[in-house]
């Protein structure tokens, strides 16, 4: 393969992958040297039922687990909430105190697997259960693995799962940030996401731009909390969204990393060559999924997937055909896992370090998506940062007005989904979906009320007053958090102890 | 002159995947009807409440965590204790074909899914007419 060497398009010298500003990938021989990892993620009704699950994904040679969690838990909500109703084990796991982390995890090595969670607004108190349950398992923390989301800009810019307001939101994810630092070096800190701001209704330009700005924010906090930019870059994350116009998305991967090179390098003055790469896992885009003729999905994810791979994904999540439906089923599950097992076996993808490297539309695409972002950081800091923009509704309202041209453009027509606008059967003919029902909640509850009662209800008052002792003096409340998950504090109690000093977001509607 | 149809649009339970129903809520504006979107996380008595004092036509609300039997159902049982069941509850979401039919028999209108032209909602309230009591 001559991409090892570099070469040149239209005159300009192109780097070899593997080198800055990493462009091309962030390896030199790229999936030749490591395939991207296969990461599906799973989680319903109980702890329980999701670890059989996870036994059995770990049977068929999964290395990595990525648990979802469901809306209550995503809320920092207890099981018996009354806003709960009617969501428990819905959409993910129920999570409401260490007894079902231990549940979650019982009989799988902390050690030897890598855990990947799902969780923003609370996410510093997910993985202080997680942190409870290694200590529990004897796992040293340095020796854990895994990847915390724990963007909670995002929330505000686009999905809407948040609890405190923004600068408190933000003062907990550095919490995270530092401690790891000290304590879990191998942990992914944050998952800084562009998938859930895509499936809101941007372009790439802003998915792009937008995420990157989030993870600059993340960056000054941690600066300005006094840690090195070498001893915590390493460890951030990110995440997109692989949508359907497939050359723009390889140059949007591409694009991506030379940003993050150039600005971690340049504007932050990290030396560490590890500061400078922008790791990343990437879903297929669920937004892009039809109701009609469900079976066409299959084919849209494979060729979103294909461009994943192409711009060089360390991870990857495909979409089941029948999500705009219902949860998958176990048949639409195992049809997106074999897609990905195709991409990497049967048609050569892993042989050749970014293939598009060198071609003039893609080449031209990346650096147009780069001007673009450079334009959209230029306003972000005229308007004053990510946050302030937030509080402006800067980002909902640019999003949001993507959407609607989006929308107006497959209503006149102008973009072409099959099966939508075009080439729409007579009658559609249905598919089976998954059927869930509502006995979990009612065993989720009775779980919950026989810890209240069984643990040491003193020592709970006590870690919750340590917790709110902490955020009132400002202190990294990490340790005071595992403390409680080790008293079987529930998730609702300690999201309340930082409620009463933090206060809570409320959204305004920007239509 | 005609009134203007009046329609609550609110996002009931706690999830706050809302690109649809603003999508909904401009088209509907655009086509000069009165909207009035509540946000997020709205329960069914307020949202019955609100539609009940703002005189509205219509309540439209958007669902995809697979809570849809409940919320429905207790927004159609709130409209029948204020005797008010001639306003219309339509919305949208995920819901399973089989479940729309249970819903359509308790007396929810049309649900529309994923990918439904924006026009086929205006002219089906457009063309609604509340039931002469």
């Amino acid at each position: 393969m001559k991409n090892k060497r570099g070469g040149s398009t239209d005159g300009r010298k192109i780097e070899a992958p593997g080198s800055y500003p990493f462009t091309r990938g962030i390896h030199p021989r790229m999936y030749l040297k490591r395939p991207w990892t296969i990461r599906q993620f799973a989680g319903f009704g109980t702890a329980d039922e999701t670890n059989e699950r996870f036994k059995l994904l770990l049977k068929e040679g999964n290395l990595g687990l990525s648990v979802a969690f469901d809306m209550p838990t995503l809320m920092g909500l207890d099981s018996d909430a009354p806003n709960a109703e009617g969501e428990v084990g819905r959409c993910g796991v129920a999570i409401d105190s260490l007894k079902d982390v231990e549940r979650l995890f019982r009989g799988i090595p902390l050690d030897r697997i890598s855990t990947s969670m799902t969780i923003n607004g609370p996410a510093i108190i997910l993985f202080a259960l997680y942190l409870a349950y290694a200590k529990k398992q004897g796992v040293s923390f340095r020796r854990l693995r895994g990847t915390l989301q724990n963007d909670i800009l995002k929330e505000y810019i686009a999905q809407r799962e948040w609890i405190f307001p923004p600068k408190p939101s933000l003062k907990l994810v550095v919490d995270v940030i530092e401690y790891c630092t000290r304590r879990v070096p191998q942990w992914n800190t944050v998952s800084i996401s562009g998938y859930h701001i895509r499936e809101a209704g941007s372009t790439a330009a802003q998915e792009l731009a937008f995420t990157l700005a989030d993870g600059m924010t993340y960056v000054e906090e941690c600066l300005k909390r006094g840690l090195a930019i070498d001893a915590f870059a390493p460890r951030l994350s990110f995440f997109f969204n692989a949508h359907l116009n497939f050359l723009e998305e390889v140059a949007k991967f591409r694009a991506a990393r030379r940003i993050w090179a150039k600005k971690m390098k340049n504007q932050y003055g990290a030396r560490n060559k590890k500061s400078w790469l922008l790791r990343f896992h990437t879903q297929t885009a669920g937004c892009t999924l039809t109701r009609q003729q469900p079976e066409n999905n299959i084919i849209r994810t494979a060729y979103e997937a294909l461009s994943a791979v192409f711009g060089g994904t360390q991870s990857l999540h495909t979409n089941s055909m029948d999500e705009q439906l219902a949860l998958p089923t176990e048949k639409a599950v195992r049809i997106a896992l074999r897609t990905q097992q195709i991409l990497r076996h049967e048609i050569g993808v892993t042989q050749a370090a970014d293939p598009f490297g060198g071609s003039f539309v893609v080449e031209a695409l990346t650096d147009e998506l780069e001007e673009q972002a450079e334009r959209f950081f230029r306003q972000i800091r005229k308007i004053g940062g990510v946050v302030a923009g937030i509080e402006k509704g800067f980002f909902q309202k640019e999003i949001a007005k993507s959407a609607r041209r989006y929308q107006r453009e497959i209503e006149q027509k102008k973009s072409i989904i099959v099966g939508v606008n075009a080439y729409l059967l007579e009658e559609e003919v249905p598919i089976p979906t998954l059927k869930i029902g509502s006995e979990t909640e009612r065993r989720q509850i009775r779980n919950l009320r026989q810890i209240r009662k069984t643990r040491n209800g003193r020592r709970v008052t006590l870690v919750l007053d340590r917790i709110r002792s902490a955020a009132e003096k400002g202190e990294n409340v990490m340790e005071a958090l595992i403390e409680a998950a080790e008293a079987y504090a529930t998730l609702g109690e300690m999201v309340d102890a930082l409620k009463s000093v933090y206060g809570t977001y409320r959204q305004r509607v920007f239509l | 002159m005609k009134k203007r149809k009046k329609i609550i649009l609110a996002k009931p339970g706690l999830d706050g995947h809302d690109r649809g129903i603003q999508i909904v809520a401009s088209a509907l504006k655009e086509a000069g009807m009165d909207v009035v979107y509540l946000g997020l996380q709205q329960s069914p008595e307020t949202i019955v409440e609100t539609a009940v004092r703002e005189k509205a036509d219509v309540i439209a609300i958007s669902v995809l965590t697979g809570s849809h039997l409940s919320v429905f159902g207790k927004i159609m049982e709130g409209l029948k204790k204020r005797g008010r069941t001639d306003i219309l509850v339509t919305g949208g979401g995920i819901i399973p074909d089989e479940d729309q039919k249970k819903l359509n028999r308790l007396g929810v209108g049309k649900l529309f899914g994923p990918g439904t032209p924006l026009e086929e909602i205006v002219s089906y309230l457009e063309s609604w007419k509340a039931p002469s009591p």
